[in-house]
């Protein structure tokens, strides 16, 4: 299930076990940079699982060598997005694969009200099932 | 005691070998001895500092505390006098002594640091900096960061940030700052902070004229080019000359004027044409190619002309 015994968002990797620290942060994109893959930060407010595409924020890091500094924009965000989902991700462009190989959570709001099963009746006894956010009823940049 | 005091001298003994093995640092400072003349006190402090972080990073090995001491520096000098060359070697010997992670540089000048309308300093800055982490920043010309005569200058912005940065991420990233001295001595008394933020201050003197000839071969030697012995002895007479003319830059100077010797010699052997030339004759600066220098047509009348001597 999306929603778990924790109340607490599973996407990516690292998310069953606690919050990473600033220092497993930085060693997880030690590892993204030593394979030479480019690390971004994304943010959304929207959890759905297929909201695969979160706002980007800041700049792209192609040119950054150093964990340090990518931290440093990690805490900008979190400074700048306190209450909203940020996520660091490793996109390996080596031709033929061009794909995100790492994604992980380093900021989540305080109180997360977890998913909700939409079931949507279709002709003949049909059912539709969805998972609806609770926390998108309300409107963009209030919902945390 | 006795028998504990024994082992902790045998473990500091194999370990002040192997770090410096390990480090390679010796091959770094030979490389130093080898490719750079002069520079006496400048070399003097690289060793310094050499030294203070291999003992450093040995008092971690034993469990001593080891305060991360500051390594931004300031380079103070005359054009031409080396000042970017031993940054990047400081990057280099930096990093193999494990004080910072990647040991690139980042060399920049206000344009990089500075925006031009509000609110465009700080990410510009910010960038740098990000971009320099793990590695050396070198700001050139960095007394043009702060212009007191215009109190909206966005210069002051970025050196708070730079200020910030340096104090607070001393292990992320080792900053330099180069440029002439008494424009740096200016900048520094006007910003206190960044004066007492920069742990080495070090100042490279001119060379003399023994060094610059020594320099020139050396420029000669790495692009497969040599002078002949006559030609040697124009070139110290062209170098004094040369010296007590304005706009004198040093190494750089010895650079353009070699240019142009070898735009003449190119010259020449090409007026030469209808006999066979051989690999000397490709490789050798005759004296004739720097007579022809204006310095020695004229004195020092159009001295002001610095691409025409």
């Amino acid at each position: 299930m999306i929603t778990n015994p924790t109340g607490r968002l599973t996407q990516g990797q690292f998310s069953f076990l606690p919050d990473l620290t600033d220092e497993q942060i930085s060693a997880q994109i030690k590892w993204a940079l030593a394979h030479d893959w480019a690390v971004s930060i994304e943010y959304t407010d929207d959890p759905h699982p297929r909201n695969t595409y979160w706002e980007m924020f800041g700049l792209p890091m192609f040119d950054l060598k150093d964990p340090a500094a990518i931290l440093m924009e990690v805490n900008e965000a979190r400074k700048t997005f306190p209450n909203h989902y940020i996520r660091v991700m490793a996109f390996n462009s080596t031709r033929g694969v061009e794909s995100p190989a790492m994604s992980f959570i380093v900021n989540r709001p305080a109180n997360e009200p977890g998913f909700g099963l939409v079931r949507a009746e279709g002709p003949g006894r049909e059912i539709r099932y969805s998972f609806h956010s609770y926390a998108t009823d309300k409107p963009e940049s209030e919902r945390y | 005691m006795s028998d504990a005091e024994n082992t902790l001298s045998d473990v500091n003994e194999v370990d002040i070998d192997a770090i410096y093995r390990e480090s390679a640092i010796q091959d770094v400072l030979d490389r130093l001895d080898a490719e750079l003349v002069g520079l006496v006190p400048v070399k003097t402090r690289i060793r310094e500092i050499a030294a203070l972080l291999l003992v450093d990073k040995l008092r971690r090995q034993l469990d001593l505390t080891a305060g991360n001491p500051s390594m931004h520096m300031s380079f103070t000098g005359n054009p031409g006098t080396g000042k970017t060359t031993v940054a990047m070697r400081m990057a280099d010997i930096l990093h193999r002594l494990g004080y910072v992670r990647q040991g690139h540089l980042v060399a920049v000048t206000r344009d990089d640091l500075v925006g031009q309308y509000i609110g465009h300093t700080a990410p510009k800055t910010r960038e740098v900096l990000k971009k320099a982490m793990g590695g050396v920043l070198f700001i050139d010309e960095a007394y043009y960061l702060y212009k007191p005569e215009n109190e909206r200058d966005y210069g002051a912005e970025s050196i708070e940030i730079l200020l910030q940065v340096m104090e607070n991420q001393r292990d992320d990233l080792v900053v330099i700052l180069a440029g002439y001295k008494d424009r740096m001595d200016k900048f520094f008394e006007s910003n206190p902070g960044m004066s007492s933020r920069i742990a080495h201050h070090i100042d490279f003197p001119n060379y003399n004229p023994a060094e610059l000839v020594q320099i020139a071969k050396l420029m000669l030697a790495e692009s497969n080019y040599r002078m002949s012995a006559e030609a040697e002895e124009v070139f110290s007479e062209y170098v004094k000359k040369r010296m007590d003319m304005p706009n004198f830059a040093n190494a750089r100077s010895i650079r353009n004027a070699l240019d142009r010797a070898r735009l003449r010699q190119a010259n020449r052997l090409f007026n030469s044409r209808g006999r066979m030339l051989t690999k000397v004759d490709l490789m050798t600066i005759e004296a004739e190619d720097l007579l022809k220098s204006r310095i020695f047509a004229q004195g020092t009348d159009e001295s002001s002309r610095d691409d025409d001597e």
